[in-house]
This record gives structure tokens, C-alpha cells and sequence, in this order.
């Protein structure tokens, strides 16, 4: 099948890839652009492993085909830190303990830096329901909600 | 045990050592390893059908199909077709039988893991077909089982008590299996080396078990095979047998065509093919006085393995080993029932049987506070073995006969019951209850005694290597596997404490058979016991010697040699540790060590169900509240209070982070996480659309956690206690109180199957209010 010529960006990088056009935005990230921080916990949408944003948007990337991509702006986790400088999220989680296996919480970082850019004084509930859709099956949340929680109280201190 | 004084690491709460790399998404798991451009891709064909044999099979188009290298069956395997870690009853590849739906039958070799898969479905298989033994009573009925009999464990004559005792209460009470659903699936490579030589990665807990399964898979000694593992995205026992499979195809593959070879299943494939936990169906009879002293219980168990044996005879036994939980029963009986079935073989998971054993007492201590209308907490301490400081049972030993000497519930029960306004709420929720018809509040307190230990004693050994270099870093090395329970730091802080330095001076490398060999799984919640004592003997063995050169130096005794804050004192002389391993090196000292380490004090017999199978026990208690809805059944969890006992705790966050994801995953076990097979044996819940492990959403509302300020009387390292397994049982006290909260809609005991769903929750309201 021919592929398909695909110009995007991804964590602000231009990016140019050939694809088959029927493979997900999550092969293309892992298998093509080296970017392996997405993960594939189920191909169904229902994890939330592979999450990243298109155009701001959170989505799960399992469900994107790669040529979708065009003309948009990706962003994964390895685009959260500033270099060396780690987003105030990625502090909190590891402050927290977060996290445990790990494999999730890249999915976990990307869906709450994305609540927190529409909604940076979100309830608990609010965050509790956003992050329905990202299963973790080692810590049991409550460390994820309180430092996702805190994290927004000094990014609303910090601004 | 020499020197416990601590100056390190060890019990400070220090992050998982990987956190920096998960948080940026630099961790590599299996599948983010980078591999060479030609690298093969595995997928399995598998069995539609639950039990019959392969009369042809046309695997032409499958070998056509875009992409595909080869195809193999059972015939193209050079030496054994066996991936069981038990009694070689598990063909990687069908032997012209097929047992369960899902079994693998055919592997395909391609070009890429997508163009794998699709080529797996293209196989023509024809199968004269035979009716499968699914449920248990089929099995019990067709006597299709594991061993020759039940195995029965008998203290006392419980029958007579029964039968003598001024009140009585019988029951049977279903128990779900359950999905590991680790996030990260199965998955395994494998590199081919010069001469045959294979080198694997594998996310096992198990890699010495993947090393000799691949040995004997491509005809070599275990030698020629190298198994390392860095880390899982979980495991949970998931990942102690049924990694074989992937890492064994892949080296078959790898030899057959000489590349690399990778495997990984799809979450379907991944629940369509492993193991799960054991699904129970416990009936219990019990005699008790008025006061609820029980002086008489009888278990008859009966469990559903699958088709092979696996892991199912350890885990049945370790159901029965808890069947006692934390209650000391006068006269007890235990039959236990391992039944063969043609479904997935299932397998290890956290507990091992023991949360079986345990929710089959705790329900029997429900039915009877219901019965006596007793406090379910009174009724339970009235139970309790004895404290050792206040022995007043004449009889304080298990229904195996081992003493109970470490019991810690009665302080930990009074101190939860204090913490969380244990009695003033359960009144103000019984008052509340008054005033609802739709919504029913309830709440539950659950005890947890679990038996640390191997059950198979010669499990219960490890190894480790430990280098020191001339410029004062160490290397650490050690058998066991990380998952996420932050075994790795735990284990590193306890050799940054031995030898005095920061834990930047420490390197976590991966588990690696050729750096220590024989090693057991990372299981039983063992990990940090047998390794931690492991590298303390490692590391002290190369300090001795350090210290012993540098005292001969300096013209002082050996003894007076400290190694602290990163420093090392010598009499009235102190120098860094970098400077120290400098001169030693020159001074020529070998600064590299193994160290090993076996649990002392168990001996037991599994067939007499006598002695002493575990080094002590570790215990924990929480009380949980709920609020359940009679039009639809739907529930939440309003309230938890933890309470556990890590001894004295070798880092207190990640222990925390193990109480709190254990009882969530033990609630789900009981409550949500629902596995479905329809009448054809084919399980119809096999992804997470249909698998509903609990979400963000389902966390309590209010979750209070706290480690017990104990610690082990037992020598272990730094007086620590085993985490991983234990607070898995405490979920049960959501059960509990699911079954409270039930049961004020009426008189009748709720006698609550689980997993309680919203519809096992609303059908049993209907039965305690209506009677239908």
C-alpha cells in the first residue's frame, strides 16, 4: 500500500514521516519518531497509556491514525520537561511517589499538564473524573489526585 | 545479625529510583528497547475451541500473508514443546490437542508485529471437537483434577464441635478469579549470540525460570542463555509463568532464522491466552457459642485451574493456609478440591490464594455477627489468637501447628477502631440508615494475618554481587526483579547503609542471570527479604575486608573502622570512601562480593498440612465504608482507614504506595473486576471495555493509610516486614461492607457472592428485602 507523506510537529520539532495509512499516530510516535514515552496498554482508547495532545486536544494516540497528524501540532511526554527542567507536574509525581511500575504515568502526566491548561483551579472531583481515563493498576490514585491537586495550587501561587 | 545501627538510607522515604526516567518517559520497558532494523516479530494462532483435536491444518495462507518469515507448529520445534513451570504439562504449541480457547497453536514469524497478528488469523484449521469440562461442578463431577485427591487439613474434630456447639451457620460463596491487567502486556526479545549462544530480555519476575525454559527449548545448557530484565509495567504474579511462553517462542524463532526476535500480545491476546487468579467456590459450616467464640469450622474449597497445573498447587495450599486468618479456631477442617478445567491455566496472583482463604473465614465471621447481631469487629477480636504479651490460650498455634508468636492485631485493631471514629460512625450511619429508602450506608472492619514465605521451602534463597570500584562507586546486583514495588531502592538503600555512602554512590542494574544465578521469583512478597539480606552479606563481606586492610594500616582493630556519611574512620584517621576503595584496590583487595541469603526456622509438610511453612507473618487492618443504591446497585467506597504492619519499614512511601494500590486492587477483586466466559469456555471480558479494573473516579473519597509503628521479631533485614501481597487482603473490608450496607434492607443475610457488581449488589437486595 503507498504511504503517505506526513509534515507535523511534535514537541514544537518539525517532523516529516512516511506512513501507512492505516497505522495509529501511537505506531508512528513509537515505532518511526523513536518517541517511546507513549505507551500501548489495550489499542482500544480505553487506557489512556498512549495519551498525548493534537492540536491541544487530549486524545489516545491508539486511536489517531498517523496521517491525521498533518498540519498539527503533537505534543508527548518527552515534550513536559524544558530540557533539564522538569515540568512542576513531574516534580509533584515523584515528591508523591506517584507512581510505581510507571508505564502509565506518562499517559497520567500528559492528561493532567491538559486539565490543568483548561482548568487550573479544578476540584477534586474534576480531577478524579478527567483522569477516569487513564488506568493505573499499581498505586490506586489517591498519591496521583494529591499531587496532581497540589501541583495546580502552586502553578495558581507561582502565576 | 551484626551491626543494625542505622546512619543511611534505610528507612527514609526516598522516590523510586526509576522516577526521573518515568516522569520523562525515558524508562524503557520490553517493547521500548531499541532494536536492530531486522528485527522479527512473534504472534501466536490460537485455538477457537475449548477442548478437541487438530484434524488438519492449512497454514498456506497464513504463510503467504504480507510480511511472514515463518510459520511453525509443535512439529518444527527442535527440542521440547513444554513452557510449564511446574510438571511439563504446557505445550508452548499444541500437541494435536487443544485445551482451553485461546491456546496457542501455530507461531508466525513476520516482518512486524501488526503483520504478525494478522497473519495468525488466516490459519484453516479443522477440529473434531469434544465437550469441554468448564465450571467446577463439571469438573468435580467428571473428577477431572490436579493430584490424586483433595488434599484435607484437619485440626481436632470440627464435626463434633458443629454438631455440639449452641449455634451453627452454613453457607457456600462464590468467588471470582481475576485479570492482572498490568498495564505493560507480556512481552519478550530475544538476541541471538555468536556460537548458539541466547541472550534474552523478558518482563518476567522470574528470569532464572525464562532461562531454563529457553535452555531446554533450544537444546543448551543454561549457560549459553542470559535472561535480564530491568523493570515491568507491572506484574502482580502475572508475569512469574506465563512470560514463558513469549521469551521461549522468541528464542526458538531467533534460532530458527538467526535475527533478533521480539513478542509482545495484544491486550486480548493477552487475557485471551494467560492465566488469572483462581476462582473459589468456598462452603463453609461453622459452630460457635453465644458469645461468638467459634469452637468448630469446616471448609470445603474447591478451585478451577485451567488445564494445566502451573502454579495451582501452591496457590490452593496457601488458600488453606489462610483459611484461618487471624482467628484461632479450636477444631478446623479443610478440604480443598484443585479442579482441571478447559479454560486458561490460572496462575500466581498477589496472595497466592491466601485473599481466597482469608474472604472465606471473614465471610463466615460476617454471617455470624449477622446471626448473633453482634459487633462484626467485637465478634472478631472475641477470636484473635493471643498477643505474646498476654497468653491466655491454652492453644495458640494455626490449624497446621505453627505457634503464633508475633500477633500484632489487637494493638493495631484498637488503635484503627480509635483513628477512624470506628463506633461513633457506625451508630450515626445506623441512625442515617433510618431516615433512607433508596441509599444504604454500611461499614466493615477486616483483620489481615499472612504467612511470609515460599510455601516450597527451597524457594526461599537468594543471591546477590555487589562490586565496589576503584573510584569508590558500587555496582549492585541482586535476583530479584523490579515491577514497580520499588524493590530496586529499597534494596540499594540498605547497601548505601552498609557501606556507609549516599545513594548516589550506588548503581540499581538490571536483574541478570548471568550476574547471579538460581535465583527464585520475585514473588510471595519476598523481594526485599531475601535479596535485601542477600546484599547486606555481599556488601559486608567486602567492608570486613576494607576494614581489615585499612585497620592493618592504620595500626588499629578492625572493629574500630566505621563507615559513615560517606567517609570511612579509621581509629583517629578518616578518609572518604572513594579514597578508602582507592587504597584498597592498590593495596590489593578484592572489592567484589557475592553474598547469599536463606530464610532460616521453615520446615513444614504439605501433605500433612504440619509445621512451620512461614518465617512470621505480617498483618494489617482497615475498615472501609460504602453508601449502595437499591433501584440500580451502584455503589461507592465514602471512607477507608489503613492500618498495616511493614515492621519497621525499609522506606515508608513506597511501602504506603503498596498498602494503598494492594487494597485498591483487592477491592476491585471483590467488587468490579468481573470475568466472564461464556458456555463455549470463551471469555467474553478480555479487554478493558468489558474488564473493569477500578478507575481514578472509584478511589475512596476520603483514604487514610498508615503504617503500624512495629517492627519484626523476627531477625530480618533492618527488622522490616514483606509488603507486596499482604494489604492486597485488606480489600476485603469493601466486601464487608458492601455486605453491611446490604443487608439493612432486611432481615436476611445477604450471603453476598463477589465480585460484588452493582448487579450481584442489587440482586442480593431484592433477596434480603423481597425474598426473590
Amino acid at each position: 500500500m503507498k504511504k503517505i507523506h506526513v509534515t507535523t510537529t511534535v514537541n514544537n520539532d518539525n517532523v516529516e514521516f512516511l506512513c501507512d495509512p492505516r497505522e495509529t499516530l501511537l505506531d508512528v510516535l513509537r515505532d518511526r519518531l523513536n518517541l517511546t514515552g507513549a505507551k500501548e496498554g489495550c489499542g482500544t482508547g480505553d487506557c489512556g497509556a498512549c495519551s498525548v495532545t493534537v492540536d491541544g486536544r487530549l486524545v489516545c494516540s491508539c486511536l489517531v491514525l498517523g496521517a491525521e497528524a498533518e498540519g498539527k501540532k503533537i505534543a508527548t511526554v518527552e515534550g513536559i520537561a524544558k530540557g533539564e527542567e522538569l515540568h512542576p507536574l513531574q516534580h509533584k509525581f515523584i515528591e508523591y511517589a506517584a507512581l510505581q511500575c510507571g508505564i502509565c504515568t506518562p499517559g497520567i502526566l500528559v492528561a493532567a499538564k491538559s486539565l490543568l491548561e483548561k482548568n487550573p483551579d479544578p476540584t477534586e472531583t474534576e480531577v478524579r473524573y478527567w483522569l477516569a481515563g487513564n488506568l493505573c493498576r499499581c498505586t490506586g490514585y489517591d498519591k496521583i489526585i494529591r499531587a496532581v491537586m497540589d501541583t495546580a495550587a502552586d502553578m495558581r501561587e507561582a502565576s | 545479625m551484626n551491626d543494625l545501627s542505622n546512619k543511611g538510607p534505610v528507612a527514609k522515604p526516598l522516590p523510586h529510583d526509576a522516577a526521573l526516567l518515568h516522569v520523562t518517559g525515558k524508562a524503557r520497558y520490553i517493547d521500548d528497547i531499541p532494536m536492530p532494523v531486522d528485527c522479527l516479530h512473534l504472534a501466536f494462532g490460537t485455538s477457537p475451541i475449548a477442548k478437541g483435536r487438530i484434524q488438519s491444518m492449512d497454514l498456506s495462507e497464513v504463510k503467504a500473508s504480507k510480511g511472514v518469515v515463518a510459520v511453525l507448529t509443535a512439529d518444527d520445534l527442535p527440542f521440547t514443546n513444554d513452557v510449564s513451570p511446574s510438571i511439563h504439562d504446557e505445550p508452548l504449541l499444541s500437541d494435536g490437542t487443544v485445551n482451553h480457547v485461546g491456546q496457542p497453536v501455530f507461531l508466525v514469524v513476520a516482518t512486524g508485529h501488526n503483520l504478525a497478528r494478522a497473519a495468525a488469523k488466516k490459519g484453516k484449521i479443522d477440529y473434531v471437537e469434544e465437550t469441554p469440562i468448564l465450571t467446577m461442578d463439571e469438573a468435580m463431577a467428571a473428577n477431572s483434577r490436579f493430584e490424586d485427591g483433595p488434599r484435607i487439613y484437619t485440626k481436632g474434630d470440627p464435626a463434633a464441635a458443629i454438631d455440639a456447639a449452641p449455634r451453627s451457620v452454613k453457607g457456600t460463596f462464590e468467588i471470582g478469579g481475576q485479570e492482572h491487567f498490568y498495564l505493560e502486556g507480556q512481552a519478550a526479545l530475544a538476541l541471538p549470540q555468536e556460537g548458539c549462544d541466547m541472550l534474552v530480555s523478558s518482563s518476567t519476575q522470574h528470569p532464572t525460570e525464562i532461562q531454563h525454559k529457553v535452555a531446554e527449548a533450544i537444546g543448551l545448557p543454561m549457560h549459553a542463555v542470559r535472561v535480564e530484565t530491568r523493570r515491568m509495567g507491572g506484574g502482580f504474579g502475572g508475569k512469574e509463568s506465563q512470560g514463558n511462553a513469549l521469551a521461549v517462542s522468541c528464542a526458538i524463532a531467533a534460532r530458527h532464522t538467526g535475527k533478533p526476535c521480539k513478542m509482545r500480545y495484544d491486550r486480548d491476546d493477552d487475557m485471551i491466552i494467560t492465566g488469572k487468579r483462581h476462582e473459589f467456590r468456598i462452603t463453609y459450616r461453622a459452630g460457635f457459642d453465644n458469645d461468638g467464640q467459634l469452637l468448630g469450622v469446616e471448609f470445603h474449597h474447591m478451585t478451577r485451574c485451567g488445564w494445566a497445573q502451573d502454579l495451582s498447587l501452591p496457590v490452593a495450599d496457601r488458600a488453606m493456609l489462610h483459611a484461618d486468618n487471624a482467628y484461632a479456631i479450636p477444631a478446623i477442617r479443610i478440604e480443598s478440591h484443585r479442579l482441571k478445567t478447559n479454560t486458561q491455566s490460572a496462575t500466581a496472583y498477589r496472595g497466592f490464594g491466601g485473599p481466597q482463604g482469608m474472604v472465606g473465614i471473614e465471610r463466615v465471621m460476617d454471617h455470624i455477627a449477622h446471626d448473633l447481631g453482634l459487633d462484626p469487629v467485637e465478634l472478631r477480636k472475641r477470636n484473635y489468637y493471643d498477643a505474646p504479651n498476654n497468653r491466655v490460650r491454652a492453644d495458640n498455634t494455626t490449624p497446621y501447628g505453627m505457634e503464633v508468636t508475633d500477633f500484632e492485631l489487637h494493638g493495631m485493631t484498637d488503635q484503627l477502631l480509635e483513628t477512624s471514629d470506628y463506633a461513633a460512625r457506625k451508630a450515626e450511619i445506623a441512625e442515617w440508615n433510618k431516615g433512607q429508602s433508596r441509599l444504604k450506608r454500611g461499614i466493615a472492619f477486616s483483620p489481615v494475618k499472612f504467612g511470609i514465605s515460599f510455601t516450597l521451602t527451597h524457594l526461599n534463597q537468594a543471591g546477590a554481587l555487589v562490586h565496589v570500584y576503584q573510584d569508590g562507586s558500587v555496582h549492585l546486583n541482586h535476583g530479584g526483579t523490579e515491577m514497580g514495588q520499588g524493590l530496586f531502592q529499597k534494596v540499594a538503600q540498605v547497601a548505601a547503609s552498609r557501606f556507609g555512602v549516599g545513594m548516589d554512590v550506588i548503581k540499581i542494574t538490571a536483574t541478570d542471570t548471568a550476574k547471579v544465578p538460581n535465583t527464585s521469583a520475585t514473588a510471595a512478597s519476598s523481594g526485599s527479604d531475601l535479596n535485601g539480606m542477600a546484599v547486606k552479606a555481599a556488601c559486608d563481606t567486602i567492608r570486613d575486608r576494607m576494614a581489615e586492610f585499612l585497620s592493618e594500616r592504620h595500626q588499629c582493630d578492625a572493629k574500630a573502622v566505621k563507615f559513615e556519611d560517606g567517609q570511612v574512620i579509621i581509629g583517629d584517621d578518616v578518609m572518604t570512601f572513594e579514597e578508602a576503595a582507592s587504597q584498597c584496590y592498590q593495596g590489593r583487595i578484592s572489592l567484589s562480593s557475592t553474598g547469599y541469603y536463606k530464610t532460616p526456622k521453615v520446615k513444614w509438610d504439605r501433605i500433612k498440612g504440619q509445621g512451620r511453612p512461614f518465617f512470621y507473618f505480617s498483618y494489617g487492618a482497615a475498615i472501609t465504608e460504602v453508601v449502595v443504591d437499591q433501584l440500580t446497585g451502584e455503589n461507592r467506597i465514602l471512607r477507608t482507614d489503613i492500618l498495616h504492619d511493614a515492621g519497621a519499614s525499609l522506606n515508608p512511601d513506597l511501602d504506603i504506595g503498596q498498602v494503598e494500590g494492594a487494597y485498591v486492587q483487592g477491592t476491585g477483586w471483590l467488587t468490579t473486576e468481573e470475568l466472564v466466559w461464556d458456555d463455549k469456555g470463551s471469555l467474553r471480558t478480555h479487554a478493558p471495555s468489558t474488564y473493569k479494573i477500578p478507575a481514578c473516579s472509584d478511589r475512596p473519597d476520603v483514604f487514610n493509610v498508615d503504617l503500624w509503628d512495629g517492627r519484626n521479631p523476627e531477625d530480618t533485614i533492618y527488622r522490616s516486614k514483606a509488603v507486596g501481597e499482604p494489604p492486597f487482603n485488606l480489600g476485603i473490608s469493601t466486601f464487608l461492607a458492601l455486605s453491611d450496607a446490604v443487608s439493612a434492607f432486611g432481615d436476611a443475610y445477604p450471603a453476598l457472592d463477589a465480585p460484588a457488581t452493582a448487579e450481584q449488589v442489587y440482586t442480593t437486595i431484592r433477596r434480603v428485602r423481597d425474598g426473590v
